[in-house]
């Protein structure tokens, strides 16, 4: 049902229909800038739309800050001083990739935990599997052997 | 009337699963065998009385008859017969009907073919279904009722949502559900054996044919969602990294595990606690997707508190059969003895590789999904997580194990030899490069990285292709003989190579699109023309047209080639549908061998002309073509002889191999 809810919470919010996102009076004139706002646009979140970018969106409020965006970046701004502002401005929500901080440490972390603890796992497991599969030690084979003898 | 009785059958099923989650269970324990034959006509009449209660549904439907409250709010007369079928699934209550049927079948099925099955495995896998049963038909009938009238009832209804009134609802929810469902039988034998405390190859080769069927509707269904999101939506975007999305991702993650988890421990006795867990750990992912997409609490945590009592019923349903399976399985475990032993470079290490990726990549989606819910429920902040998140972690984690693939079908069982490998891939990965050399220096305007993401691609395909030719003894042996071999070998060594294969021809796909695609836009009037991609699109002008629910403004494009020759025509169109009040956009879309041409209208500009956005997909088909191939691999290997009902019967009365053998 992936589509249908996709689509059914748009509706909720009022934001489907004609997808004219951006329109090109919106553009900038230099390629350059307007490759670099197409590029943060994909970075920030349409903040009344179930999650997609300002680039993606149609809603008013997108248009809005896809407008902002380029007019910081034609002020000169850099890309890290346009996102820090548009944060300032609307909270950490806009960002559709949350930034590094503590808080979000598990988030990024959790990759990385995972593949060393398992794969610590799964190598110590190895190794233990080899000494357990390793033989019989000296001893062990003597006592066998009685066993075996005594038996036969 | 007729309604009524769907309802009626509905209630009758309920009590039956009632009967089902507990009669074979207690004669499973107390070997009482007249109690275990209980269950399988209890799960046939409880398929026999879901079908009907759907089929009441679905004559409501086509009658069109608005006294049924989910009828009124999801049709309309004047809706196409299709749409009026597929939309008694296109809606909360009767997709939920759609999700018990499906229950219900694998467990007639299960009871159909399950006559090989140790009594009492078949009589607690049965009791395992029945209670999923239970749970989600009390669900239905206490939240979700599809049979709920209104009175007065009203003339006309208020019609299924425009976007859904499309074949991929026909396709896309069936599909994805027959995985979703079908990962219940791995999950129930995997219940069933930790009751028992005992757990054999035997098991393995039973559950296997089931996780290979759910994985194979599973990897349909997403395709399905994801080319219907694709021409739908209307930017040409095919995965959005959308929660709903992730929920139905999950499942396929660990049930991709799953699949390769239980290859071990059918062949080689190994991985048993691991596979237990990788069963139950995919269904509740399942029953995860169905909590997060059902009780609203994807929008924000508040809206689930809003209107708790689906979300809460879902939630109780959640955490009794994931945590009840995880403490038993935690009981239990310690029971199952360890299997195998292997060396980590093996077939069974490779296996393990795969398992500890895939795992991983599954648990950062999920923790990626779950976020911002964890946030605001402890800090009340509101974050985002969304595409960007994602395409950097789960991309950097996916391409070692892309890497890794084409090695694992190449290596022994036991202990491998990773440079005889590496030197049969020597071709392939030969082949993979030149490719990617090719593609940088013919290509233009390629980065370096694409042309790296092509020869993974090609690199799978290739490997792929290099496990068939060594298996068939190409080189080494006359063609006529290798002809032979090729023929006569197991299905499931097709449909392993199928697969992977498939996994390559997706990629290729997916870095084609992400690396070349062009995007123009303009605002356009009849005459203008735009280049896209050495194509000429010319814009011959908006024209109505009537549909049998909406109406339609059609932009209709000509477009031509760099000769100037005209090579075809493309719709593309907005409509309106008056019973719902809403406009949907109709992307036009011309396929030029695996690329395609997309053209999608905006609004209107002030001085009259149209906004065109035109977009070049390069090789964008081969993303849905390599998941259909999967799927097709999927279908092979479930052709397999040894797993065919009744094979494994015979192949038991062989003496066992010795489990335990040092690895040295």
């Amino acid at each position: 049902m992936i589509v249908r809810w996709l689509v059914v919470i748009w509706l909720a919010l009022g934001v489907a229909g004609a997808h004219a996102v951006l329109a090109p009076n919106e553009m900038l004139d230099d390629p350059a800038l307007e490759a670099r706002a197409r590029a943060l646009s994909a970075e920030l979140r349409c903040m009344v739309c179930q999650n997609q970018s300002i680039d993606d969106s149609d809603a008013e409020l997108a248009r809005d800050l896809r407008v902002l965006v380029r007019e910081r970046i034609a002020a000169g701004d850099s890309d890290d001083e346009v996102m820090n502002y548009v944060v300032s401005r609307y909270g950490e929500f806009v960002l559709l990739r949350p930034a590094f901080t503590m808080r979000n440490a598990l988030l990024w972390g959790m990759p990385v935990i995972l593949l060393v603890v398992g794969g610590a796992f799964l190598i110590l497991s190895a190794r233990r599997r080899r000494t357990a599969a390793a033989g019989l030690s000296d001893e062990e084979a003597r006592k066998l052997d009685a066993i075996l003898g005594r038996s036969d | 009337m007729i309604v009524e009785i769907g309802h009626f059958a509905l209630v009758l099923a309920f009590a039956l699963s009632l009967v089902l989650s507990v009669a074979p269970l207690v004669g499973a324990r107390m070997g009482d065998a007249r109690l275990m034959g209980l269950a399988e006509p209890a799960a046939l009449s409880i398929l026999a009385l879901v079908a009907l209660s759907f089929a009441a549904l679905t004559v409501a439907y086509v009658q069109s008859d608005f006294s049924v409250a989910n009828v009124w709010e999801n049709s309309h007369s004047a809706k196409p017969m299709l749409y009026k079928i597929t939309g008694v699934w296109g809606n909360h209550e009767g997709s939920m009907l759609l999700w018990v049927l499906i229950l219900a079948a694998f467990a007639a099925l299960v009871a159909l073919f399950g006559g090989n099955l140790p009594a009492t495995l078949r009589a607690n896998v049965l009791a395992v279904q029945g209670m999923i049963a239970a749970a989600f038909l009390l669900f239905v009938l206490a939240s979700s009722n599809p049979f709920e009238r209104i009175n007065p009832p009203p003339i006309e209804g208020q019609d299924l949502n425009p976007i859904l009134q499309d074949i991929g609802l026909a396709i896309h929810p069936p599909l994805l559900y027959l995985g979703y469902v079908g990962f219940s039988i791995c999950f129930s034998f995997a219940v069933a054996a930790l009751i028992e405390g005992r757990i054999d190859a035997a098991w393995a080769r039973w559950v296997r044919p089931w996780t290979l069927a759910a994985w194979a509707a599973l990897t349909g269904g997403i395709a399905m969602g994801s080319y219907w999101a694709y021409y739908e939506l209307g930017w040409g975007g095919y995965w959005f990294w959308d929660p709903v999305e992730n929920a139905s991702f999950l499942p396929w993650l660990s049930g991709t595990a799953l699949l390769h988890s239980a290859i071990v421990m059918e062949k080689r006795s190994a991985l048993k606690i691991w596979t237990v867990l990788l069963a139950i750990l995919t269904f509740s992912l399942s029953l995860l997707g169905t909590f997060l997409v059902r009780s609203g609490v994807l929008t924000s945590v508040h809206a689930f508190a809003t209107d708790p009592t689906r979300g809460i019923f879902i939630l109780m349903i959640l955490i009794a059969f994931i945590g009840g399976s995880l403490a038993l399985f935690a009981l239990r475990a310690s029971s199952l003895t360890a299997g195998g032993v292997f060396h980590p470079i093996s077939r069974e290490g490779g296996l393990v590789l795969n398992n500890l990726f895939l795992t991983t990549a599954a648990a950062t989606v999920l923790v990626g999904t779950l976020w911002p819910l964890i946030v605001e429920s402890v800090s009340g902040e509101k974050i985002s997580v969304g595409a960007p998140f994602f395409n950097m972690t789960f991309g950097p984690l996916i391409l070692p194990l892309l890497l890794a693939v084409p090695f694992g079908p190449l290596l022994a069982w036991k202990r491998g030899d990773l440079y005889a490998a590496s030197q049969r891939l020597f071709v392939a990965f030969g082949l993979s490069l030149a490719i990617a050399l090719a593609t940088f220096f013919i290509v233009d305007r390629v980065s370096v990285l694409a042309a790296l993401g092509i020869a993974v691609a090609f690199w799978l395909v290739f490997g792929a292709l290099t496990d068939l030719a060594l298996k068939a003894g190409i080189g080494k042996v006359s063609p006529s003989v290798a002809l032979r071999r090729f023929i006569g070998l197991p299905r499931s060594v097709f449909g392993t190579s199928l697969a992977h294969a498939g996994l390559g021809l997706t990629t290729l796909g997916i870095v084609a699109v992400s690396a070349l695609e062009v995007e123009r836009m303009a605002v356009m009037h009849p005459g203008d023309a735009m280049e896209v991609a050495g194509y000429e699109l010319r814009f011959d002008g908006m024209f109505p047209f009537e549909g049998p629910n909406f109406t339609e403004e059609q932009g209709r494009f000509t477009y031509l080639d760099r000769s100037g020759r005209e090579r075809g025509e493309i719709v593309s169109s907005k409509r309106f549908y008056p019973a719902r009040q809403m406009p949907t956009t109709e992307a036009g879309i011309a396929s030029r061998g695996f690329s395609q041409l997309y053209v999608a209208l905006g609004d209107r500009a002030p001085d009259g002309g149209i906004v065109v956005r035109a977009w070049w997909k390069p090789q964008v088909l081969f993303i849905w073509i390599g998941c259909v191939v999967m799927m097709l691999g999927g279908a092979i290997s479930l052709l397999d002889r040894r797993l065919r009902v009744g094979a494994p019967a015979a192949r038991r009365a062989r003496p066992a191999r010795p489990f335990v053998e040092p690895a040295e």
